[in-house]
C-alpha cells in the first residue's frame, strides 16, 4: 500500500512540532530539584605525570560541595572505560589496551584529559573552584604526529612502540603477483585529515542516585543509552543493570560522536551517591573540541595494480590509523573492520591487501565519525582510480564502467572479507552523469578558461557497509556486543499503536520514519502510532543508532514485530468470522473472507483482544502485542556516484562549487524527503573535510584548532544546492529492502571534491583541506 | 546583584540576578525558557539568538542586565503547534531541521532577515544572512528552501 503517510511517502515529520516551537526537551533542558553542578579539571599539558593534585584552597571555595580525584574512583571500585572490540594482530596477538581511567590518576595523556571533577551549587562556583585545584605535573615531551609514533616515547607502559595492533586483511601473495604482472602502477600518498565532529549540541549529563532504593538515573546525550548502561554497569561497575536507568531524550546531532560511553558521564553518575544530589553537567564548546572522540586520522600509501587496458589487478594498502591517547568505545573496529573490509569498492579487484597500524598519540582519542572508516576507503579507493584515469589518459568514467561489478555478478564476494548482496552501480553512475551534464564538461571548462579560471570535475564511486551488523559475524571479528535490534510494537486496546525500539534518533526522524512502516503495514492512519525510544527502562535491550544501521536492522524488527501482530490478528479475526486463519486475508486494514462481504477492522480485532468475548480464549492469549530481536543476514551495500565539479580562481586560490550530483542506491525508501536531508547533510560534511575541516595539534600537543574561530566548519554560504537522486535494487535480506543512507553523503563526497579540485589544478596529490590557501600554494608552487 | 524589568514573550518579569548573568542564562535558567539553546559560549553558532527590542541577537554575548527595560521574543513565544509563525512552518513543510538543536536559533535569524529586507531575498542573499548560524545536520539547502518559502507569504500579508 502506498499512500500519503505510508512507505515511500515525504510525510513531514511527527518530531518537527516541538522543534520548531522551542518545546524539544534535551539533556541540558532538563533539571532536577536540588541539582548541583559539576565541572571538570582537564590537562593544560600533551603528557604528564601527576606528582601530586591540591585541592585545598579549591575545597574552601564558595559553594564548594565535594572535589573528586581519579584516586576517589580507582579506591571505589570504578573500572576503567572499555574499548567495545577487541582487534587481532596479523600474528594473532591480541591488540594492546593501555588503562583508560575515567579520571586520571597518575599521568594525563592528552590536553583536555580529565584529573579532578568540582561539584559546587553553581556552575559559576564551580568554575570558580576548579581554577584553584592545583596539580603538580612532571611534563614529558608528547607524541603527537602519527606517522612516526612507534618509532617516539613509549606513551603507555604495556604498549610498546605504541603500537596498539598490526592488522592485515586479503592475500598479500596474490596481492604482489598482480603488481607483478601490472602494466601500469598508480601510487598515491595519502592523508586523511583528522576532523572534529561537533554535533551542535555539546554533550550532557544529568544524574541522580535515589539512596532509598540504590538505583541510579542518567540523563544524557548518548545514540544508545542501552549500550552505555551495559558498559557503565558491567565494565565500569556504576551500579548494577537493573539499578541504572539511562534516558537519552532529545540529542542534538551525534554523527558518531555521542556512541562512545565518555569520562564525564562516567564521572557524573558515580558522584551523584556521593554527595547525595542531582548533578548536572554541560561541555562547553571547548570541551567538545578538546575531549569529544575525533575522526578518521589516517596516513596512508595506496598502490592499484593496472592491465594494458585498464583493468585493475590488485590493491595494496598500508595504512597508519591515530587512536588519540586511549582507545575510545569502538575506535579499533574502525580503521579495521569499518575500513579494509571496503577496500573491493565497486570494482572486480581480484587481489587487495591492506596492512593497518594502529598507533597511540597524545592526542584526544579518535573514534568513529560519519561514515567511520568507509570514507577513508572510498577515499583511498576512488583517488587511486581517478588519478590511474589521468594517468592512462582514459575516461575516469569508462575506467570506472570496465571495472564495475555487473549485476549479473551478486552476490559477489570481495577479496576483504564482505559479499554484497545486490547493487546497479553503472545505472547510478550513467543517471548521475546525467545530471551532472558530463558530456558538456570540456565546454563549460573552455568557458572558465576564458574567464581566466580553472574548472575540474570528480568522480567519486562508493560503496559502504551498513546495518551493523550480523551479530555471529561480528562477534566472530571480536565485537563485545551482539548487533541485532529489538522492537515492541505494543497495539491499544482501541486500535492506536505504541511501537518501542532500540534504537535512537538524533535527527534521523525515526518517529516518522517507523511509523510509516508500521501504519503502512497495518493499514491504520498514521497519526495512532507513536514510537517510543532513548529510554531503557521502556525499550527491549537494543544497540542504538549508528553506521546507518537503525531503519535497516532496527527497522527491520518493527517490520517483524508487525508482521507478528498481523498474524495473531488474523488468528482472532478468523474466530470472529467464523473462519479459519487460512482463510482470513488482510489488507489495508481490513480482515476479510472470500466470498462474504463481511470484514472486521483492525481496530474491532484490537478491541476484542483487550476485551475477549468473541475471543479464541482457550486457543489464544489475550492482548495484542509483540517483539522481535531481529538480527540481520549480512550488512547492507548502499553505493552510488557523486560527482562534483568546481572553479577556482587561481589569483586567490578560492574555490566554489558549481555543481553537486549525488545519485545513491538505498534500496527501498520510505520517506524520500528525510532521505535527501540525511543526503545533504552527509554531502556537507564531506565537503567539510575536503575543503575547510581539520583538527591540528602543534608539536607540543595543544590543539591549535580548539573553537570555531579555529575550525571552520561548513557554514551555509560555503555549500550549494545539491542535485540528489536515488536509483533502487532492494536489499535482498531484509524485510523491508532498506540499505540505510545516514552516512552515504559524508563517504562519497569527499573524494569527489578532491578529484574535482585536482582536476583544475592538474595536480596529482593535494593535501586535504583544500583551503584558498593550499589551492593557491599549488598553483603558484610558493 | 542587578535588579532587571524585561518583557519576554508579552510577560513582565522583575528579578535580581548576578550582575555577569548573561542573557541566555537568564532565558534558561531563571525563566526556564529552554527552547533557546547553548551551543558554543562564544556566539558563533547562533542558537541561542532571539530578538531583543526588535533586533536578533546571540544572547549568550548579552549580559542580561543590557536586556534591562527590553522586550525579548524567544522561540516559545512565537506560535503554537496548532498556530504557527510562518517562519516556524516553513521550517517544518520544507524539511529545514533534523536534531533540532540549532533550530530556534535560526527560526529567530530567519525571522529578523525577512523582517529587515526591503526587496525580497535571494537565495544567495539567505545564505550569506544565515553566515552566523551552524548547523551540522542539513547542509542548508532546505533551510533557505524555508525562508524563501516563508518570505514570499510573509511579504504577501
Amino acid at each position: 500500500m502506498t499512500t500519503k503517510t505510508g512507505i515511500g511517502a515525504s510525510v513531514l515529520r511527527k518530531e518537527d512540532a516541538r522543534f520548531i516551537t522551542g518545546t524539544g526537551a534535551y539533556t541540558d533542558d532538563l533539571s532536577l530539584p536540588g541539582q548541583v553542578y559539576c565541572v571538570f579539571v582537564r590537562s593544560p599539558h600533551a603528557r604528564a605525570i601527576i606528582k601530586s593534585i591540591d585541592t585545598t584552597d579549591a575545597e574552601s571555595s564558595g559553594g564548594v560541595i565535594a572535589i573528586f580525584t581519579g584516586e576517589d574512583l580507582r579506591s571505589d571500585g570504578i573500572g576503567d572505560l572499555p574499548c567495545g572490540w577487541l582487534v587481532k594482530s596479523k600474528d594473532g596477538s591480541d591488540m594492546l589496551a593501555p588503562s583508560h581511567p575515567a579520571i586520571a590518576t597518575t599521568h594525563v595523556n592528552y590536553v583536555g584529559d580529565i584529573y579532578a571533577m568540582v561539584i559546587a551549587e553553581t556552575i559559576e562556583e564551580a568554575k570558580n573552584a576548579a581554577e584553584l585545584v592545583e596539580a603538580d605535573f612532571e611534563v614529558l615531551t608528547p607524541v603527537v604526529d602519527v606517522a612516526t609514533a612507534t618509532t617516539a616515547d613509549q606513551i603507555h607502559e604495556n604498549v610498546p612502540n605504541n603500537q596498539c595492533y598490526d592488522w592485515e586483511l586479503g592475500d598479500s601473495a596474490a596481492a604482489d603477483g598482480a603488481f607483478a604482472n601490472a602494466v601500469h602502477v598508480t601510487s598515491l600518498d595519502i592523508v586523511n585529515n583528522r576532523l572534529i565532529p561537533n554535533a551542535i549540541e555539546p554533550r550532557a549529563a544529568l544524574g541522580n542516585h535515589d539512596a532509598a532504593s540504590g538505583s541510579y538515573t542518567l540523563y544524557t546525550t548518548s545514540q544508545n543509552p542501552h549500550l552505555e548502561r551495559l558498559i557503565l554497569a558491567a565494565f565500569v561497575n556504576v551500579a548494577p543493570e537493573a539499578k541504572l536507568h539511562v534516558i537519552s531524550p532529545d540529542v542534538g546531532g551525534g554523527f558518531g560522536s555521542k556512541i562512545f560511553v565518555y569520562a564525564e558521564e562516567t564521572a557524573v553518575i558515580w558522584a551523584t551517591a556521593k554527595v547525595g544530589r542531582p548533578i548536572k553537567w554541560r561541555a562547553e564548546r571547548i570541551e567538545s573540541f578538546q575531549a569529544d572522540a575525533h575522526g578518521r586520522d589516517h596516513v596512508t600509501r595506496a598502490e592499484l595494480a593496472l592491465s594494458g587496458d585498464g583493468e585493475f589487478l590488485g590493491l595494496r594498502v598500508k595504512t597508519i590509523a591515530n587512536m588519540g591517547a586511549y582507545l575510545s568505545t569502538f575506535a579499533s573496529s574502525v580503521p579495521t573492520y569499518l575500513y579494509g573490509t571496503l577496500l573491493s569498492g565497486q570494482y572486480k579487484t581480484p587481489a587487495i591487501h591492506v596492512e593497518v597500524k594502529s598507533v597511540f598519540t597524545n592526542t584526544a582519542p579518535v573514534d568513529a565519525y560519519r561514515g567511520a572508516g568507509r570514507p577513508e576507503a572510498t577515499y583511498v579507493v576512488e583517488r587511486l582510480v581517478e588519478t590511474a584515469a589521468r594517468e592512462l589518459g582514459v575516461d575516469p568514467a569508462e575506467l570506472r564502467r570496465k571495472n564495475f561489478i555487473q549485476p549479473s555478478d551478486f552476490p559477489y564476494a570481495t577479496p576483504v572479507a564482505l559479499t554484497y548482496d545486490t547493487g546497479d552501480y553503472e545505472a547510478s553512475l550513467e543517471r548521475a552523469l546525467s545530471l551532472a551534464k558530463y558530456s558538456e564538461f570540456a565546454k563549460r571548462r573552455n568557458e572558465s578558461e576564458a574567464n581566466g579560471r580553472k574548472r575540474g570535475i570528480g568522480f567519486s564511486c562508493y560503496i559502504e557497509a551498513c546495518g551493523l551488523a550480523p551479530s555471529q559475524v561480528a562477534l566472530s571479528l571480536g565485537a563485545g556486543v551482539g548487533l541485532f535490534e529489538s522492537a515492541e510494537v505494543r497495539v491499544d486496546v482501541t486500535g492506536s499503536v505504541t511501537v518501542m525500539t532500540g534504537t535512537h534518533s538524533h535527527g534521523q526522524g525515526h518517529e516518522t520514519t517507523f511509523a510509516q512502516v508500521v501504519s503502512d503495514k497495518l493499514g491504520i492512519p498514521f497519526e495512532n502510532v507513536t514510537v517510543v525510544h532513548g529510554d531503557t527502562s521502556k525499550s527491549d535491550y537494543g544497540l542504538g543508532t549508528y553506521g546507518s544501521r537503525s531503519l535497516v536492522v532496527g527497522g527491520s524488527a518493527i517490520a517483524t514485530a508487525t508482521d507478528k501482530v498481523i498474524a495473531k490478528a488474523k488468528k482472532i479475526a478468523a474466530h470472529m468470522l467464523n473462519s479459519t486463519e487460512e482463510q482470513v486475508s488482510f489488507d489495508d486494514g481490513i480482515f476479510k473472507i472470500p466470498d462474504s462481504n463481511e470484514s472486521l477492522s483492525f481496530g474491532e480485532v484490537a478491541f476484542s483482544a483487550y476485551v475477549p468475548g468473541d475471543f479464541p480464549i482457550e486457543e489464544l492469549e489475550p492482548g495484542l502485542s509483540e517483539k522481535a530481536f531481529y538480527d540481520p543476514a549480512n550488512f547492507t551495500y548502499p553505493a552510488g556516484t557523486h560527482i562534483c565539479e568546481v572553479e577556482v580562481d587561481p589569483g586567490t586560490g578560492t574555490t566554489e562549487i558549481v555543481s553537486f550530483v549525488a545519485v545513491d542506491d538505498f534500496g527501498t525508501v520510505i520517506n524520500p524527503m528525510i532521505v535527501e536531508g540525511q543526503v545533504h547533510g552527509g554531502i556537507t560534511q564531506g565537503i567539510g573535510q575536503a575543503m575547510l575541516e581539520h583538527g591540528v595539534y602543534d608539536a607540543d600537543g595543544q590543539l591549535l584548532t580548539g573553537s570555531y574561530m579555529d575550525y571552520t566548519m561548513p557554514r551555509a554560504d560555503d555549500v550549494p544546492d545539491f542535485i540528489v537522486d536515488t536509483t533502487v535494487t532492494p536489499c535482498t535480506h531484509n524485510p523491508l529492502g532498506a540499505k540505510g543512507c545516514g552516512e552515504a553523503g559524508a563517504i562519497g563526497a569527499t573524494a569527489a571534491v578532491m578529484n574535482a579540485i585536482t582536476n583544475a589544478l592538474d595536480v596529482k596529490e593535494l593535501a586535504m583541506p583544500a583551503t584558498a590557501e593550499t589551492v593557491w600554494r599549488a598553483i603558484t608552487g610558493d | 546583584m542587578v535588579d532587571i524589568t524585561i518583557t519576554v514573550n508579552g510577560t513582565g518579569h522583575s528579578l535580581s540576578v548576578p550582575d555577569n548573568t548573561l542573557l541566555s542564562d537568564l532565558l534558561r535558567e531563571n525563566l526556564r525558557l529552554t527552547g533557546t539553546h547553548i551551543g558554543c559560549d562564544t556566539s558563533q553558532c547562533g542558537s541561542c539568538t532571539v530578538e531583543l527590542n526588535g533586533r536578533a541577537v546571540k544572547s549568550c554575548t548579552v549580559l542580561a542586565a543590557q536586556a534591562n527595560n527590553g522586550s525579548i521574543t524567544t522561540i516559545e513565544g512565537l506560535g503554537t503547534p496548532n498556530d504557527l509563525h510562518p517562519v516556524q512552518a516553513a521550517f517544518r513543510d520544507n524539511h529545514a531541521l533534523q536534531c533540532g538543536f540549532c533550530t530556534p536559533g535560526m527560526i529567530m535569524t530567519a525571522i529578523e532577515m525577512i523582517k529587515d529586507a526591503t526587496e525580497p531575498l535571494s537565495a544567495d542573499q539567505i545564505r550569506a544572512g544565515l553566515e552566523g548560524n551552524y548547523c551540522r545536520c542539513t547542509g542548508y539547502q532546505n533551510i533557505v528552501k524555508a525562508v524563501l518559502a516563508a518570505q514570499t507569504q510573509l511579504r504577501s500579508v
